[in-house]
């Protein structure tokens, strides 16, 4: 029986297990998920860091979650439908659920709403999100050491900030330790979709690509890596350790838990209060999965040193000087890019030679 | 831009992969739609196919006993289609849409203990003497043996459908029912056969993905792959050998574009990921407007004995 | 032996009969899987069918989303039903809601931030036309060229979701949006906000012309000329055909309704429950409502009830994933199996059961 799966049992024992003792739970936490818990990335990190969560406060919260809502109509109804079993604080995980959390939170003044990835507040709305960029940073710096036909594949999804922003920041740090190092970068257009994934891994190793990030979900671009061989990957969202130590030499891991127990104790201390949460590797919000022995120990060293300095906040990924891809001047000799533009990042930063779609 | 760095070997290699699982859910709704029964629910039976599969194999350690599994299932779920469109005359449509939704659901239940794992590998079968050519070896004879099965099974069925006795009384059902019937062929029996292969082809499709070229399992995880395979049928015009063409295009033109993005090119992805369906109407058209009436006469129309 | 004998004439005890025969099966068989899903089966069958009705907490607001969930499937199924009717299988109603959506979406945004009361009919108008135009894809080609309808509506219907894609990330994108897809939200632009027309009812402009739809379909089929033909069409073509019915016509006519009324679902929901054009807006509308219009026996009352009854699922379904985790996917199974079971006692309003030996055929 492998790790998840013994999981999934062991949430479903606590499921039951929950409902046994429902009388003794004070507050609810609800969670709204875009896709189903077993995803294996972004939806089963939410859920891990949710079950965490419940364990934490040992039955003095109740969760209750629904997966696979769309980002449709369907979504303010499920978030109300949720408000009105009596949810305390409701967890909305997706950058579509934006409006709808918004209208929703509006007729429920004392229901507490967080809202991933988004950038609209009030007063019972807080947003948080991950500096994953930082940990793509760390991914840059071990692929541009590690190549050796200073090919890099990016299996991008949708053209958002948060995608490119990961993009910049791996390549600036690839160049960094290796100038001759070029990306190639694959929009999928969509999260998930395991079979485009494998195609999209595919096509990068055959176009002589030897590391492989992605920003999508599913496993398969790893399970692609595996069989062209001496070919490496990270894990993304989750730790994905089941292809370590090849093709997985890495990972970014959400790890959503620190926050969820600490906004949930706010709510039962009444403490909660609206707040934008940015996160990074210094607060435990973006992880970085263990760096197995296929790296060799000096690089391993160096990749640790920069996630140390990144956590303590003494160097920042975007940390000038950087220009734009057009040539044109965007940070100065030791400037360090502000979360306003970081927010809205629409452009690649100089060397990076493809186009951002649309 | 640098398209050198496309590698034409490896890229039809890719492409034969990546065609392998809508070919074979093709090959198998052409039959069922030769004898006058259109399945709209080729995506249920995948998925349920995919999980099938993917949970027999993981248990046995077996890819091959995965497939048969998955045959059988796919076959299975498409009996209460068969059953409810011959014998109780339901709508084709909404019967098909109806089991679409059941193997959705149906496939994600079966398939939560089996989130996350990895499959047992699938070896590549290199044929002696051929797979050692230049060029073509690599391209066309390393592959594993689903590859070659599913090209064989267009053979097979093409041969069937135009040599055997049997083939000519399926496409007679499919033209004409009620003059089959009147020569004394069981249009009901012969259709649900044919269902039942249509749904074992779409199972092996599915597993083909969760098996090989994914591999793994997760839920949803065919993606419209389903809905591909009806559209390669129509733009075959309801022959087996262009059934394979129409796969290797519709994969072609996804992988190429993978391909594109890879090497730099700027591609417009979302206009160009369709272009195989307008490709496909645009095929419509030229058939029909030719007058040449290649879908079975009888398409999607209920039959009743006693007319 | 049993067989089945073709009736003269449909029964009508069978026509109500039968639908109440095979939800009352579905709720024994899906009770079952419940069981073995380790929920409680009768509790589970309470909170999808009883509850958004007529719980305490949940059915003051649940009972309009009702109307919310089931309008656009009741508006796009009159649409299909009517070409259904003629033998007319226009199955890319999804294709012709998505293009609605967008093409009334662009109008309006083309004049934002205009406050002018004209907006909103205009885009309405728009979306009609949109959804309309693109079924009059598939009518040009089966008129002209004799391409088969059924799959030019299906292959449409992809390359609308890659348009949809594409705009939404694109053309129609919110200039104000941070660089995320989606365009506007309509629901902060009052003179294209499709709102509850009396509050908390779930009453929107949509919801209102599905329910002007059931009534003009009715009498169309049963009192006009046009309806008459249609039906000639579907039952007896040749007939038709010798009683001076022009084919083209009809397809034009029947893919015309179905995509101007799909359309027009498309940019009520965009402009209203959903507030804004994205990706994933549309949520198959265009294919559920095609197991509405068989649902409903392609009858406008039918339908009616059969998009109530499939919204009923849907958010009791919802509420049985919230109160008693109740897997998403078990609705999705509960739902098929009871399109299968109507199909199934559907027989009988047509067919008849005979024991005895097969007569001559």
């Amino acid at each position: 029986m492998n790790r998840r799966t013994l999981l999934t049992s062991a949430a479903l024992a606590l499921a039951l297990a929950t409902t046994a003792f429902a009388q003794d739970e004070e507050i609810t936490a609800g969670f709204i998920y875009i896709g189903p818990p077993g995803d294996g990335g972004w939806t089963y990190e939410h859920d891990q860091a949710r079950q965490k969560m419940e364990a934490h406060f040992d039955g003095k919260v109740k969760t209750i979650y629904q997966e696979n809502v769309p980002e449709s109509a369907d979504a303010e109804r499920a978030i109300t439908q949720m408000a009105l079993t009596g949810a305390d604080i409701i967890f909305t995980t997706s950058f579509g659920y934006m409006d709808p959390t918004i209208a929703v939170a509006q007729k429920f003044p004392d229901v507490k709403f967080e809202h991933a990835t988004g950038y609209k507040r009030a007063d019972n709305v807080s947003t948080y999100s991950a500096r994953f960029y930082e940990g793509r940073a760390v991914q840059g710096h071990i692929a541009g050491k590690m190549t050796k036909t200073n090919k890099i594949g990016y299996i991008a999804s949708v053209p958002i900030p948060e995608v490119i922003r990961g993009i910049n920041s791996a390549y600036i740090h690839a160049k960094k330790v290796n100038p001759d190092v070029e990306f190639s970068v694959i929009w999928l257009y969509t999260w998930f979709d395991p079979a485009k994934e494998a195609d999209a891994a595919r096509a990068l190793i055959e176009n002589g690509a030897d590391v492989v990030l992605q920003h999508t979900d599913s496993t398969a671009p790893q399970a692609a890596a595996q069989e062209a061989g001496n070919v490496i990957t990270f894990g993304q969202a989750s730790d994905m350790a089941e292809y370590a130590p090849m093709p997985r030499v890495s990972s970014i891991i959400d790890d959503w838990a620190p926050y969820y127990i600490a906004r949930v104790q706010a709510v039962l201390d009444g403490t909660w209060e609206s707040t934008d949460t940015w996160d990074g590797i210094g607060a435990g919000m973006v992880g970085i999965g263990e760096i197995t022995d296929a790296v060799p120990a000096d690089v391993k060293a160096e990749a640790l040193a920069l996630k140390e300095a990144l956590a303590s906040g003494e160097y920042h990924a975007f940390t000038g000087p950087l220009k734009k891809q057009d040539g044109s001047d965007w940070l100065a000799e030791g400037e360090v890019a502000d979360d306003g533009t970081l927010a809205g990042m629409d452009f690649y930063v100089e060397g990076l030679t493809a186009e951002i779609p649309n | 831009m640098d398209l050198s760095s496309i590698n034409p070997v490896l890229l039809i290699a890719s492409i034969m992969v990546s065609a392998t699982p809508i070919l074979l859910a093709a090959i198998g709704e052409l039959v069922v739609e030769k004898s006058g029964v259109l399945n709209l629910g080729v995506e249920g039976m995948m998925i349920t196919g995919a999980v099938v599969g993917f949970a027999v194999a993981v248990s046995n350690t077996s890819p091959g006993l995965g497939f048969v599994g998955a045959a059988l299932a796919g076959a299975l779920l498409s009996l209460p289609f068969a059953l409810l469109t011959q014998y109780l005359m339901s709508n084709q449509v909404a019967t098909g849409l109806g089991l679409m939704m059941v193997g959705l659901g149906l496939s994600s239940l079966i398939g939560k203990p089996y989130e996350g794992m990895k499959a047992p590998p699938f070896p590549k079968v290199e044929i002696p003497l051929l797979s050692d050519l230049p060029i073509f070896g690599r391209m066309l004879f390393s592959h594993d043996i689903m590859v070659y099965f599913s090209v064989a099974l267009v053979v097979a069925v093409w041969a069937f459908l135009k040599y055997t006795r049997a083939g000519l009384i399926l496409r007679a059902v499919g033209e004409a029912h009620d003059s089959a019937h009147a020569l004394g062929y069981k249009v009901r029996h012969i259709r649900i056969l044919a269902i039942l292969f249509g749904g074992a082809c779409a199972g092996l499709g599915g597993a083909y993905l969760s098996l090989v070229r994914v591999p793994q399992w997760t839920e949803g995880m065919t993606a419209g792959a389903g809905w591909i395979a009806l559209a390669i049928v129509v733009f075959a015009s309801w022959r087996p050998g262009r059934v394979a063409v129409g796969a290797y295009l519709f994969g072609g033109v996804s992988v190429l574009q993978l391909n594109l993005q890879a090497a730099g090119a700027d591609v417009p992805v979302a206009l160009l990921s369709a272009s195989p369906y307008l490709i496909t109407i645009l095929v419509l058209v030229i058939i029909s407007a030719r007058g040449a009436h290649a879908a079975p006469a009888s398409l999607g129309r209920p039959f009743h004995a006693s007319h | 032996m049993l067989r089945l004998e073709k009736r003269p004439q449909p029964s009508q005890l069978w026509m109500v009969l039968s639908p109440i025969i095979a939800v009352f099966l579905t709720m024994i068989v899906g009770g079952i899987m419940f069981a073995i899903l380790g929920k409680p089966p009768f509790e589970a069958i309470k909170v999808i069918f009883w509850d958004p009705l007529f719980n305490d907490q949940f059915a003051a607001y649940s009972r309009p989303q009702l109307l919310v969930k089931a309008g656009p499937l009741i508006l796009i199924a009159i649409g299909l039903s009517i070409g259904f009717k003629a033998g007319i299988w226009n199955i890319g109603a999804e294709g012709q809601y998505i293009m609605g959506a967008i093409c009334g979406a662009g109008a309006g945004l083309a004049f934002y931030p205009s406050e002018s009361f004209l907006i909103f009919p205009a885009m309405v108008l728009a979306g009609g036309l949109g959804g309309w135009a693109w079924a009059m894809v598939p009518a040009v080609l089966k008129t002209r060229f004799g391409t088969n309808e059924i799959l030019v509506s299906l292959m449409l219907t992809y390359v609308a979701q890659s348009i949809l894609i594409s705009v939404s990330s694109g053309l129609l994108r919110n200039p104000e949006g941070m660089g995320f897809p989606g365009s506007r939200n309509f629901k902060q632009w009052d003179a294209a906000f499709n709102a509850e027309l009396i509050a908390n009812t779930g009453l929107h402009w949509g919801v209102v012309t599905a329910l002007i739809a059931v009534i003009g379909a009715y009498l169309l089929m049963s009192r006009h000329i046009m309806g008459f033909n249609i039906r000639l069409t579907g039952e007896a073509p040749r007939a038709a055909r010798f009683s001076g019915v022009k084919p083209a016509r009809v397809v034009f006519f029947c893919l015309g309704i179905a995509g101007l009324l799909a359309g027009a679902a498309g940019l009520f929901e965009v402009t209203g429950p959903a507030g804004q054009l994205t990706g994933s807006f549309n949520a198959g509308y265009g294919f559920t409502a095609i197991i509405v219009a068989f649902l409903g026996r392609l009858h406008p009352v039918g339908i009616l009830l059969a998009g109530l009854l499939m919204a009923l699922t849907y958010i009791g379904g919802e509420l049985a994933q919230l109160m008693l985790g109740l897997p998403g996917a078990a609705i999705q199974l509960f739902q098929g199996m009871m399109l299968f079971f109507l199909l199934a006692a559907d027989v009988f309003t047509n067919f008849r059961l005979r024991f005895g030996k097969k007569g001559v055929a």
